[in-house]
C-alpha cells in the first residue's frame, strides 16, 4: 500500500464503527468507548485500545475483531496498543450506544463515576438508599438488585417487580 | 501486533527488551532505586491476586446459588486479570525475560509472596465470604495509596484494579452483614470465620525492609499505614453485622516470617500443583 492512498482515520473510525462487541453485539467497539486513538505513523496503522474490566475474557477476542475488520479492509501494517489510563469508565460509553443496550433489553449504566465519590455513594446506597434502575423491558421503576454480578464482569443481575422479569444491568464503573 | 509472549520462544529476553521499550512514556527506576525491592513488591501485588483469584474459582459451580456462582468467578476474573497486569509488570522490571505466564506456573512455593490469608482454604462460605471481606478492605486502601505511585505504571495499574475492587468490598461487606446479622446459623458461621481468620490479618500490615524500599522510593505506601482506615471498615461492617473480632489473637506472619518471604502454610503447594501441573507436564503447552 502506497502512502498516497492510505484512507484517512475517519474512515478508520468508521469501519471500527461496524466491529460489534463480542458479548454485546448489539453495540459496537466505539459505542463503548474502549478504542482510545486511530493514527498512521508512516505506512503503519496504530489502533489504541482500552479493556474493560482486567479479566475481561473478550479482550483477546476484540483485537482479533479489530485485526480482521481492519485487514479485510485492505489495512496491511497494522498495530494494536493497549492502554491502560486512563482506566476505562462507562461514561465513555455513548448516548447511541446506552439506547441500543436498552433496545437489547439490557438497562444502560446510569450514575457518574467520578473517581473517589463512588465508594461513599456506594455506602449510602447499602444503607438502602437504592439508586433506581429502570426495567429495560416494562420502563419501570421498580427493580430490585439481585446480585451485583451477572452474566459478564460489566453487569448485575436485577428484577422487576411489576412486570416479573429479569433483566442485566451494565453497572457503572 | 504485540501477542502474548509465546512461553516456547527462544529469544524471551529480545521480546521482554521490546516490551520494555515500547513501553515508551515511563520512566523505568533506575537500578539503584531499589529494582530487586521493585520486582519483590509487585510479586507480592500479584500473587495476591492470583492464589485469591484461584481460591475463588474453586467455588465455580459449586457456590450455594446460582447467583453467586456468577459473582465469584466474577470476582476471580478480576483478580487474575489484575494478577496478570502485576506479574507482567514484575517480569518487565525484571528484565529475565520471564512474562505473568511464566512467573504463575513455573515459580514454587518457596518463590510466591503472597498473604497467608489468601492461600487459606474455602472452607464454608462463612469462611470464604469472611476472607474475602478482610482482603477487600485492605486490597482498596493498597490500591487507593498506589494510584499516587511514583511510577506510573503501578499507578495505571492501581486506577483499573480499584474500580473492580470497590465491587469487590460492597458485596463483600454487603453479605458479611447480611449473614452475620442473620439467622442463629448463619451468624454462627460468619463469627466461627471471623475468629479463625483474624490471626492472618496481621500480616497485611507488616513492613519489613521491601516496603521500607518502596516508600523511599514513592513507589507504595508502608503498610501500617493502611491499617487505621482498614480497622475503621472493619470495625463499622463487624459492628453492623453484630459480629466481634477477637480481642487477642496470635498473628501469623507478623514476629515470624509470613507468606510475604515465601513461609508459606501446607495449603499453598496443593494449589499450585493444580494450578501448574499442566505447564509442568507439558511444558510450553498452548491451546
Amino acid at each position: 500500500m502506497s502512502v498516497t492512498t492510505l484512507p484517512h482515520t475517519d474512515q478508520i473510525w468508521e469501519w471500527l464503527s461496524q466491529v460489534p462487541d463480542p458479548e454485546i453485539p448489539v453495540i459496537s467497539l466505539t459505542d463503548l468507548g474502549i478504542i482510545r486513538d486511530v493514527q498512521w505513523q508512516g505506512d503503519t496503522l496504530v489502533v489504541t485500545v482500552t479493556p474493560t474490566y482486567s479479566g475481561c475474557p473478550a479482550t483477546g477476542v476484540i483485537n482479533l475483531d479489530i485485526e480482521t475488520a481492519l485487514r479485510s479492509h485492505g489495512i496491511e501494517k497494522l498495530e494494536l496498543k493497549r492502554q491502560l489510563a486512563p482506566a476505562w469508565t462507562t461514561d465513555w460509553i455513548t448516548a447511541e450506544g446506552r439506547e441500543k443496550l436498552r433496545a437489547y433489553g439490557i438497562a444502560p449504566p446510569v450514575d457518574g463515576t467520578a473517581a473517589d465519590g463512588v465508594l461513599a455513594g456506594r455506602v449510602s446506597r447499602l444503607m438502602g438508599n437504592n439508586l433506581t434502575i429502570q426495567c429495560p423491558r416494562c420502563g419501570s421503576t421498580h427493580t430490585q438488585k439481585v446480585s451485583q454480578f451477572g452474566s459478564t464482569p460489566c453487569k448485575a443481575s436485577y428484577r422487576c417487580t411489576d412486570c416479573l422479569e429479569p433483566f442485566d444491568y451494565f453497572k457503572c464503573i | 501486533m504485540p501477542s502474548l509472549p509465546d512461553m516456547t520462544t527462544p529469544n524471551l529476553t529480545a521480546l521482554a527488551s521490546q516490551a520494555l521499550a515500547d513501553s515508551g512514556h515511563v520512566a523505568v527506576p533506575a537500578p539503584d532505586a531499589g529494582q530487586p525491592e521493585f520486582v519483590e513488591f509487585l510479586q507480592r501485588l500479584g500473587d495476591n491476586c492470583l492464589i485469591l483469584g484461584h481460591r475463588v474459582s474453586e467455588w465455580c459451580g459449586h457456590a450455594p446459588a446460582l447467583e453467586e456462582d456468577i459473582a465469584l468467578a466474577n470476582q476471580a476474573l478480576d483478580l487474575i486479570g489484575q494478577c496478570q497486569l502485576w506479574l507482567g509488570l514484575a517480569g518487565e522490571v525484571e528484565g529475565r525475560g520471564r512474562d505473568a505466564d511464566a512467573l504463575a506456573y513455573l515459580r514454587d512455593a518457596g518463590a510466591f509472596r503472597n498473604l497467608l490469608l489468601v492461600e487459606l482454604p474455602n472452607g464454608d462460605f462463612g469462611v470464604t465470604l469472611m476472607r474475602q471481606f478482610l482482603f477487600d478492605a485492605f486490597h482498596i486502601e493498597l490500591l487507593r495509596a498506589l494510584k499516587a505511585s511514583a511510577d506510573s505504571r503501578v499507578a495505571d495499574i492501581a486506577a483499573k484494579a480499584e474500580k473492580e475492587v470497590a465491587y469487590h468490598l460492597e458485596r463483600s461487606a454487603d453479605l458479611v452483614i447480611r449473614l452475620g446479622d442473620g439467622s442463629d446459623e448463619s451468624r454462627r458461621r460468619m463469627q466461627a470465620a471471623l475468629t479463625k481468620l483474624w490471626s492472618y490479618t496481621g500480616e497485611m500490615f507488616v513492613d519489613d525492609a521491601v516496603d521500607q524500599a518502596m516508600s523511599d522510593a514513592g513507589i507504595a505506601p508502608l503498610p501500617s499505614s493502611l491499617k487505621a482506615a482498614w480497622d475503621k471498615t472493619v470495625a463499622a461492617v463487624l459492628d453492623e453485622a453484630t459480629l466481634a473480632a477477637p480481642a487477642e489473637a496470635w498473628q501469623h506472619g507478623v514476629r515470624n516470617p509470613g507468606g510475604k518471604k515465601g513461609v508459606h502454610t501446607e495449603h499453598l503447594g496443593y494449589i499450585l500443583a493444580e494450578m501448574q501441573f499442566l505447564q509442568r507436564a507439558y511444558p510450553g503447552a498452548r491451546w
